[in-house]
């Protein structure tokens, strides 16, 4: 069961070696879970996340192996997972993203649709069954790996941005039809984060490590917002951002 | 009956639950005949998710509300869904208090077994539980009586238990003769807590009832300054109108959720400041009603939707008596992480009784009102833990929404001679809640 503040005791995460997830999954371990379950595609990395977990407190992880690129694998996926904590599941992590290359993804019809693949449509199918499931259970929190990207779609990502905007949006259709039945979804859109994702990325301003994200993570499941933004100025930036001009946000954003 | 979204009264973590309402003992019987998973609900008034369990059943007990007529000596038989504010309309105008009575009316007879309230009479007359002379129990094994005699493991097992061995369907208890219904009470105004805790434990015998408002949100010298009002029940020849009224209807109604962060460490600094300087600093013998005394927050109906949609938590422990040094750290602890914390209730106990769950122990106990938002608080709260786990004590079931698992096994020593008693008339766990399930009071 989740305390008042919104902290789980036992964690599905999807795409949980990833380095914010990991991040996250440190700081909810020192908080109160002891079950964390962990899927992604490397053994070894979600291995390595699972020793950091019980590090932080974690009495019981486990991993499930699985490939974001095949849509089909999503139910199956998300019952093993589910299986393995073998309890109620508190809290469902989507943390299953690709960045890509633009510039390469741009012109590739297979890799373009490879992107929309692994950032929407496994994550979409996912997040039916797990909906199914924490309905039944009558409780539960589900919170999704969106991106500050996904509010406006930018030419220079715009493959990983688009592919972020259509989850952000989908999802926010999902919380809606939540409301009431003590199932929440939460959207997590941070700038762009530190990691091994974004090596060789330009910094542009807001850019964060991933333990600020974790941290504004852990306040967001205490107050329960709708949308977690990271750094949480973010939430007014876009405010202002997403309402520009078009030829003064290619300005702002070619530069 | 549809889904239902359940909370406590802190307004945290709710679950969807399916609800029922079970109108006599023999429905009750019938529910546990489905196999289904329950838990037995009052009127909410736990402030965490003690009487919740997601996915599963919740019976709502409110319409055993039956009250037999009082006896002679005081003796009175309750549906477990009558509150304390239907008993007391009926009871005071008869010359009948009760025996025990948490802060609040608007508690069951139910809920009030399941937390074995206390009040603020603790040190002289023990918590509920010394004063329930049976009480009919329902659990997957039948219905039976239950007293300090007839199967008392089982009486004391369900004490404080927080209806993880049954659902109650009926009390009887013994009533505390009143000739009015109004209270002479003594207030002092203390600038510290060592003062305000010296007067305590030398004068608190002199009174029957006894409780300090104690500020957390000062600082240096002042920390810990306080209100202490002692009573007891004026007799006929104590006052002028020597009447028996019974509780009024609230005169305030809080409309709608405040916004998140109305109360905030500014505003309730402002309000403790408001509380402190306009007590009396010293004042013998003032005639109050009961409800003043007894209940100054059921004058306003809905007062949790002050705390926004984010809710608030409450936390109370108890330190023995030799642990005291304790409140100070925690006042301490508070006032220096700069957490809003609404006056805070401080109370000498008696001793506990039999219960492995009850709550109280013979000593010091803190609650205090703390808004869900400020991101130190589960850190704090945390600390506070273990601060009073090294000091022996416990943290309150009832009000409980953020405990740790393994804390609670250091509280409560006796859990596993409890979970003993429930294996015999619930083998199979079919009694659980939220409550249970985070803190691993009984099987998953």
């Amino acid at each position: 069961m989740e305390n008042a503040f919104g902290q789980p005791q036992n964690v599905v995460i999807f795409g949980g070696s990833s380095d914010i997830a990991r991040a996250i999954t440190k700081k909810l371990c020192a908080a109160r879970a002891h079950t964390v379950i962990l899927a992604g595609r490397n053994q070894e990395l979600l291995n390595a996340a699972a020793l950091e977990a019980q590090e932080y407190g974690a009495t019981k992880t486990d991993t499930v192996i699985f490939d974001a690129t095949d849509p089909s694998n999503a139910e199956r996926t998300v019952s093993q997972a589910f299986k393995k904590v073998g309890d109620q599941v508190d809290l469902v992590i989507i943390a299953v993203g690709q960045l890509g290359v633009q510039a390469e993804d741009q012109v590739s019809a297979a890799r373009s649709a490879e992107m929309i693949t692994v950032n929407v449509t496994w994550p979409v199918a996912a997040l039916a069954e797990i909906r199914n499931r924490l309905l039944a259970q009558g409780s539960g929190r589900i919170l999704v790996m969106s991106s500050a990207a996904a509010i406006r779609v930018r030419e220079s990502s715009y493959v990983y941005s688009g592919a972020k905007a259509g989850l952000d949006r989908l999802c926010g259709g999902i919380a809606q039809s939540l409301e009431g039945t003590g199932v929440k979804l939460q959207l997590l859109r941070p700038a762009v984060v530190r990691t091994k994702m974004t090596v060789g990325v330009d910094e542009p301003p807001f850019t964060t490590g991933a333990n600020e994200v974790a941290e504004n993570v852990m306040r967001g499941l205490a107050s329960n917002s709708d949308v977690i933004w990271s750094p949480p100025l973010l939430r007014y930036v876009f405010f202002v951002l997403r309402h520009l001009p078009a030829p003064l946000w290619r300005k702002v954003t070619n530069r | 009956m549809s889904p239902t979204s359940l909370s406590g009264w802190g307004r945290t973590n709710a679950s969807v639950v399916t609800l029922r309402t079970p109108g006599n003992e023999e429905d009750v019987v019938a529910e546990f005949a489905t196999g289904e998973r329950l838990i037995a609900r009052g009127l909410g008034r736990s402030y965490g998710d003690a009487a919740q369990l997601s996915g599963g059943v919740v019976l709502d007990n409110r319409a055993l509300d039956a009250i037999s007529p009082i006896s002679d000596t005081g003796v009175v038989t309750l549906g477990a869904g009558v509150s304390f504010d239907e008993l007391l309309t009926v009871s005071i105008p008869q010359g009948w208090f009760v025996p025990v009575t948490p802060g609040t009316r608007q508690v069951t007879m139910g809920g009030a077994i399941a937390a074995d309230v206390h009040g603020k009479n603790h040190h002289v007359d023990g918590s509920l539980g010394a004063h329930v002379l049976s009480m009919r129990l329902v659990t997957p094994t039948g219905a039976s009586t239950l007293s300090p005699k007839d199967d008392a493991e089982l009486f004391w097992a369900t004490m404080g238990a927080m209806g993880l061995t049954g659902v109650v369907t009926s009390v009887t208890l013994q009533m505390l003769a009143i000739e009015t219904s109004q209270m002479l009470v003594d207030t002092d105004r203390f600038g510290d807590l060592d003062s305000v805790m010296s007067a305590m434990s030398s004068g608190d015998d002199d009174y029957r009832y006894s409780v300090a408002w104690v500020d957390c949100m000062t600082r240096g010298a002042h920390m810990g300054r306080a209100i202490l009002t002692r009573g007891n029940h004026a007799s006929a020849a104590d006052v002028k109108k020597a009447a028996l009224s019974g509780p009024r209807k609230p005169r305030l109604t809080i409309p709608f959720q405040a916004p998140s962060g109305l109360l905030n460490r500014y505003s309730v600094r402002a309000f403790n400041e408001l509380w402190f300087r306009t007590a009396p600093r010293h004042e013998l013998d003032e005639a109050q009603s009961l409800s003043s005394f007894f209940y100054p927050l059921d004058g306003v109906a809905g007062w949790n939707l002050l705390y926004g949609k984010r809710g608030f938590v409450q936390y109370q422990f108890c330190v023995p008596d030799a642990m005291g040094d304790t409140v100070v750290d925690v006042i301490r602890r508070l006032s220096e992480s700069r957490v809003a914390s609404f006056l805070a209730v401080l109370k000498r106990f008696g001793p506990g009784n039999p219960s492995p769950l009850s709550f109280p122990l013979s000593g010091w106990t803190l609650a205090l009102d703390l808004p869900v938002g400020a991101d130190a608080l589960p850190g704090v709260l945390d600390d506070l833990d273990e601060m009073v786990v090294a000091a022996t004590g416990r943290v309150y079931f009832a009000k409980d929404a953020r405990l740790q698992a393994d804390q609670v096994r250091a509280m409560y020593p006796r859990l596993d001679e409890f979970r003993a008693v429930k294996s015999r008339v619930d083998p199979d766990d079919q009694l659980t809640s939220d409550l249970a399930r985070r803190l691993d009071l009984v099987g998953k």
